[in-house]
């Protein structure tokens, strides 16, 4: 009998998967715990005006998933580390001119790290399940990631960082089902998560807008530089590096004959760099903090195919292997913007290898 | 599986005897108090006959008694109704650091009001020193307010002392007597006091049917306008039903002193057996005072452990415990209590509550302090946190 932790967070994805667990508990002898990260702050204290707010909202469509299929439900706190993983970094990640990846951080420290730990040791438990839309598929003695088999839905691009100990404890058990499914098995069930709107932003940044968050947790508020085109030659100014990246059309100021975009963004001289559409595409670049799913990358050199967004094109490549921790990644067609600090993913067909975050040009 | 529940300071189960004493208040006996015939009569004798109960029990005269929805709003309307009620004399609150937060944020809307509150300080076990209250009095102070027995390391206060300094200086002197009420003295004569709180969820009656005892004379700004029930200082349409329960279940807890004691003692074995049990476990330690506690509540610091993790380990294997207040349960904050008494930050997130009850058994408290020794065991093992893991 395993004990399985279903981390639940008010979503319809993560409702199902604990509502599936704890229905198939039965067959499978599996005990399951619903557990709700606290993630960040939901407010100010007691005698405070109150504010109603996402989060305890989250907090109480969890319970009462929890309560209708029936198994025991815990709030586990985890903000510290959240802040210092995934929030900080986020803003340093802005602040060294990068497009940082707040997402794969938290699977990466949080749900497949801290949870997993708290949830062994605290629980007792053997696995821990999430709401993701991924496969683990256990063969010739290793685990392997698989893309879901709902195409549109595959959350592999967040997921690469797992390793064989993580996947070892890890069960998705949505891996199978598509979004609509899933859908209409929260509507069968009647749970309160069933028609609840896909959350598309960053959880700490409700407004979609960072800058605030920059100014909050680093006391960056940006100074005025310059906005230059690939010859070097100032074409505008722009609000402060660390609120440009890398691919971005909007907020430019700038009212030239074709469309341009953010190439390159330079911490040191407060310099927005930018392209027209063909000059900030790419065939090849560099791939730091590589890990593999398997342990080690499958050889030296070997073809693959690349992500470098979610849902983005993947695009066939060759992939060289330097030293400990870098790859170079060689694309059979142009790739579109790669932003320093988003990950890129590779995959052989259906399995998901592993990746690395882009390097910057040098 | 049947659970051992170790959390009678969150809640306690109903006594039968009480709910006994509640049925006929739920079923045929449903007039409204104040209506003049036979069924608001009935009713009306209910509530009479609590507020009789339990005036007998605090030395106090039954119009001294208001009842409230329960100890938080019991708190609510001491804090409010009293030191706005005086505000003609003074603006200046006196309370501790280790007040349950119904006392401290009623505090703290006081202070957004412009009223100054003193938050004296209390030692390691989390006891104030009276000195400490006679020296933070001033000329504007109009209240101080000190709970009895604290919620969640069980410290016992010198109330009566406290009480004396209030009487010689001159001010009101309200006491959270809501942990306390079901185990020490209550009189308000010998406790010196102008105000106490009580819940009857917390002495084996229902929840949310509280009381606060108002002494004759003492001026009090109602917190809930309308009707005049409750003489004027709570309106709502009585709770008849609870407050029946309440006045029998405190009857029942301290009725006969010679009964509550004999049970105190009981459950003192029962707590200093808890205490007992983690004794030679490293890196653990109790919480408040060695000897001034109340007699059911065991408490520790456990280092290298998150308390909310122990509590849910202890649950899975059916122990029921607290980190300390299930009021504050889910928050990242460390207690507020365990910081005031000069606990390090990063060591009050280990805090564990066990506290027994009328149904706790010697084999319920051997059998939880066998689970809880396996799961400090197993967190310890399997989080590598070593900064946190301390040696005793």
């Amino acid at each position: 009998m395993a004990r399985v932790v279903a981390a639940m967070s008010g979503g319809v994805d993560s409702s199902v998967a604990a509502a599936l667990l704890a229905r198939d508990a039965a067959e499978t002898g599996d005990d399951v715990v619903g557990v709700w990260l606290r993630l960040h702050p939901d407010g100010g204290e007691g005698y405070e005006q109150s504010r109603s707010c996402c989060s305890p909202d989250a907090h109480d469509d969890a319970r009462r998933v929890a309560q209708l299929v029936g198994i025991p439900f815990f709030a586990l706190n985890l903000e510290r580390s959240f802040e210092e993983r995934v929030i900080d970094a986020f803003a340093d990640g802005y602040l060294a001119g990068a497009t940082p990846n707040p997402c794969q951080a938290c699977n990466q420290y949080i749900k497949f790290d801290e949870l997993l730990r708290r949830g062994l040791a605290a629980y007792g438990a053997d696995q821990v399940a999430t709401g993701h839309y991924a496969r683990v598929e256990e063969r010739d003695g290793r685990f392997h990631l698989m893309r879901a088999a709902d195409a549109n839905k595959d959350q592999t691009y967040f997921l690469w960082v797992l390793d064989q100990g993580q996947l070892a404890h890890t069960r998705f058990p949505l891996g199978e089902l598509t979004k609509p499914e899933v859908r209409r098995i929260a509507a069968d069930l009647n749970l309160p998560t069933a028609d609840k709107p896909e959350s598309q932003e960053i959880c700490f940044v409700p407004a979609g807008d960072y800058r605030e968050l920059l100014a909050e947790r680093r006391g960056y508020v940006g100074e005025p530089g310059p906005i230059v085109d690939a010859g070097g030659e100032q074409i505008g100014t722009h609000t402060g590096y660390a609120h440009y990246t890398v691919g971005q059309r909007h907020g430019l100021g700038l009212a030239l004959g074709e469309p341009v975009f953010v190439q390159e963004v330079r911490p040191a001289s407060n310099t927005v760099v930018v392209g027209r559409r063909d000059e900030i595409a790419a065939r090849s670049f560099a791939v730091e903090g590589r890990r593999f799913v398997a342990g080690e990358p499958p050889s030296d050199r070997f073809s693959a195919s690349v992500r470098i967004r979610h849902r983005g094109a993947e695009v066939p490549c060759e992939v060289t292997v330097i030293g400990d921790e870098r790859l170079v990644v060689e694309t059979s067609e142009p790739v579109w913007a790669p932003a320093p600090g988003q990950a890129a993913v590779l995959y052989d067909g259906e399995e998901c290898l592993g990746g690395g975050r882009i390097a910057r040009a040098t | 599986m049947m659970s051992i529940y170790l959390d009678h300071a969150a809640t306690t189960p109903l006594r039968p005897e009480v709910l006994e004493a509640m049925l006929p208040y739920l079923t045929e006996h449903y007039g409204n108090a104040s209506s003049p015939h036979a069924a608001g009569r009935r009713a009306r004798q209910g509530l009479d006959e609590a507020r009789e109960e339990i005036a007998s029990i605090l030395g106090a005269k039954p119009r001294e008694i208001v009842f409230t929805g329960g100890g938080s709003e019991a708190d609510n309307l001491a804090i409010k109704g009293a030191a706005w009620a005086a505000s003609a004399k003074g603006r200046h609150i006196v309370t501790s650091g280790v007040e349950h937060k119904a006392v401290l944020y009623a505090c703290a809307i006081m202070e957004r009001s412009g009223f100054a509150v003193t938050y004296v300080p209390v030692d390691r076990y989390g006891q104030v020193d009276p000195a400490e209250v006679d020296a933070a009095i001033n000329e504007h102070t109009t209240l101080v307010s000190v709970m009895y027995a604290n919620n969640e390391v069980g410290t016992i206060q010198p109330i009566a002392e406290i009480g004396a300094i209030c009487r010689r200086r001159g001010v009101l002197f309200h006491a959270d007597a809501v942990q306390a009420g079901g185990f020490l003295p209550i009189d308000v004569d010998n406790l010196g006091v102008d105000l106490l709180s009580l819940a009857a969820h917390k002495v084996y009656g229902p929840k949310g049917v509280g009381a606060l005892f108002v002494r004759q004379g003492t001026a009090l700004l109602p917190q809930i306008q309308g009707g005049a029930q409750e003489r004027q200082r709570r309106a709502g349409t009585e709770n008849v039903a609870g407050i029946v329960g309440f006045g029998r279940a405190l009857g029942l807890a301290q009725g006969n002193a010679s009964l509550r004691d004999a049970e105190n003692a009981r459950l003192a074995g029962l707590r200093d057996q808890l205490l007992a049990g983690l004794r030679d476990v490293p890196g653990t330690e109790p919480t408040g005072h060695p000897t001034e506690r109340l007699p059911h509540s065991a408490s520790w610091l456990i280092d290298g452990v998150e308390g909310g993790d122990l509590v849910a380990a202890l649950d899975l294997d059916g122990v029921e415990g607290s980190t300390g207040s299930a009021c504050t349960s889910g928050s990242a904050e460390p207690s507020h209590v365990l910081l005031a008494m000069g606990i390090d930050p990063d060591r009050a997130h280990g805090a564990l509550r066990l506290t027994a009850g009328r149904g706790t058994t010697l084999a319920d408290v051997e059998r939880a302090t066998e689970v809880l020794r396996s799961k400090i065991e197993r967190i310890r093992e399997q989080v590598a946190r070593p900064n946190r893991v301390a040696s005793a």
